[in-house]
């Protein structure tokens, strides 16, 4: 995949894998997501990866109504969706209709093909899990 | 040497909204030579330029290309990329050189033509490209999007309605509709924005800033050397800078923007308090942006962002008239440069040449622009001279 480092490929490869990684500090326990060479919180290089468990909430969202290209087909649900380890990423809401998503849903980690192209990990409510 | 002996002393702007007869690079050399000439100096005084690059058509070297264009050989050269918040910081780098004994007199220009340069996919994709490659853009957001998320947040979290988001368009048609240069002029209720196109739940297409082509300049110098120049110098009298995240999927708390902190530094270098602001030129590319700092740079209590929007002291006749030109929604966003003109309308608003929209008092303004999803913010407060 264009400009994707070794690190960013430990993710791709998580999810060729059916898994959502992410990392957490050796020295101080905090977990991150976008990985990165460094802890964020403590600047420790023993940042070791970790599967997330897959569950989570919606922070936030936004129905989209004009697709961002082509590719993307509008009605499209982007989120930040909150893990339960405490980070934040975003993602999409699928397989829901879009007046019955809300912030503080519980939703769970599923992997679709995204604006046409690669696998990538998205989110259905929880009560279709 | 203190920030307040730092005066803007030239401003300029092109023909704004749709442009066809010259493009971003004649525009930019053309708001340089017009503040140049505003200012009642010889491009030969210049000895420094800062500009943006454009959108449209990047160049490398874009501030050195600018000046060579315009025939200028200035002592220093330097393209500012803080995206939206590029006209402010780049202000302060112009204000540090003249500070620092730098330079003398430097010239801060910007001009882009996403409107008739660009196409409307092509403006979406290098827009919406401010999402980081791997982790946000896969999943197609579009810059509306981004700041709907905010606005959802800030729904949920306080209780803020659409109606309410929608009263930031109402302000800036009451202020465009009596400026001629305003690209969109036509008075809007807030059920005209409700029943605007959806673009990415909860923002319609009125609660989004307009696409145009434009630039404008502004000419700083000691303040010592603008006594002697035409125009009444305006003092920069405090500036601040906040940043706590590029990226909105890394932001921990998406009511709360770092425009807290830029505001605060800038309110504590001026001396000054929110109470003591006549003008608030903000950063309105979105309804819910305008909203939020008006919380956050302490003008109501956070939270009550809508609830102040809506009570009309933003519009004419009220106590804190912002964006008097149109802002983003509706005068004037030809891509990175759009707050310029919030700039070059306060300048009109201290030399008393706003015409219908002139403030009858006008002390002290407030600059506020941000670049990224409310990520990199900067602050300037205005004043005239002591």
């Amino acid at each position: 995949m264009a400009g994707v480092d070794q690190l960013n490929q430990v993710f791709f490869d998580g999810v060729a894998e059916g898994q959502l990684r992410i990392q957490q500090c050796g020295d101080c326990g905090a977990y991150q997501f976008y990985p990165r060479v460094v802890c964020k919180l403590c600047g420790s290089e023993h940042v070791h990866w970790k599967v997330a468990s897959g569950r989570g909430q919606v922070a936030s969202f936004s129905v989209v109504r004009r697709g961002v290209s082509a590719d993307f087909a509008a009605p499209y649900i982007v989120a930040l969706i909150e893990l339960e380890e405490g980070v934040t990423m975003m993602s999409h809401v699928v397989d829901v209709d879009p007046n019955q998503v809300i912030s503080g849903m519980a939703v769970t980690l599923t992997f679709r093909t995204v604006g046409g192209a690669d696998i990538r990990p998205v989110f259905i409510p929880a009560s279709k899990s | 040497m203190d920030l307040a002996n730092v005066a803007i002393v030239g401003s300029f702007e092109t023909d704004l909204g749709i442009v066809t007869d010259r493009g971003p690079m004649a525009l930019g050399v053309q708001a340089t030579l017009g503040a140049i000439a505003d200012a009642g100096l010889q491009p030969s005084a210049i000895d420094g330029l800062i500009t943006c690059n454009s959108l449209v058509a990047p160049v490398m070297y874009h501030a050195e290309a600018t000046a060579e264009y315009a025939g200028l050989t200035p002592g220093h050269c330097l393209s500012v990329g803080t995206g939206g918040g590029t006209t402010y910081t780049a202000l302060r780098y112009a204000a540090a050189a003249i500070q620092t004994g730098l330079a003398t007199t430097v010239v801060v220009s910007m001009a882009d033509s996403m409107r008739s340069f660009m196409t409307r996919d092509r403006a979406m994709a290098v827009q919406s490209s401010s999402g980081h490659p791997q982790f946000e853009q896969p999943y197609g957001p579009t810059v509306p999007a981004y700041y709907a998320l905010i606005a959802r947040a800030h729904m949920d979290a306080f209780g803020t309605t659409e109606a309410q988001f929608a009263e930031a368009m109402v302000s800036s048609r009451a202020w465009a509709h009596q400026n001629p240069t305003a690209q969109y002029r036509e008075r809007v209720t807030v059920d005209d924005v409700l029943a605007s196109k959806p673009i990415a739940d909860p923002l319609k297409l009125l609660d989004c800033s307009i696409v145009s082509d434009g630039g404008a300049a502004v000419v700083l110098t000691t303040l010592e050397r603008a006594r002697d120049l035409p125009h009444a110098p305006i003092v920069l009298k405090g500036y601040g800078e906040g940043h706590h995240y590029e990226h909105i999927s890394q932001a921990t708390d998406l009511t709360q923007s770092a425009a807290a902190d830029s505001g605060k530094a800038a309110f504590e270098q001026a001396g000054i308090e929110p109470a003591d602001i006549q003008l608030a030129q903000l950063y309105d590319c979105f309804s819910p942006a305008l909203l939020i700092q008006l919380e956050d740079l302490g003008f109501c209590d956070k939270g009550a962002g809508g609830e102040f929007l809506a009570s009309g002291v933003t519009q004419p006749g009220g106590t804190l008239p912002v964006n008097t030109h149109g802002g983003m929604l509706s005068h004037c966003h030809p891509g990175n440069p759009g707050a310029i003109f919030g700039l070059t309308e306060a300048v009109r608003q201290y030399r008393g040449a706003a015409n219908e929209r002139q403030l009858a008092h006008l002390e002290h303004t407030l600059l506020h622009a941000q670049g990224g999803i409310m990520s990199s913010h900067a602050t300037v407060i205005l004043g005239r001279e002591n």
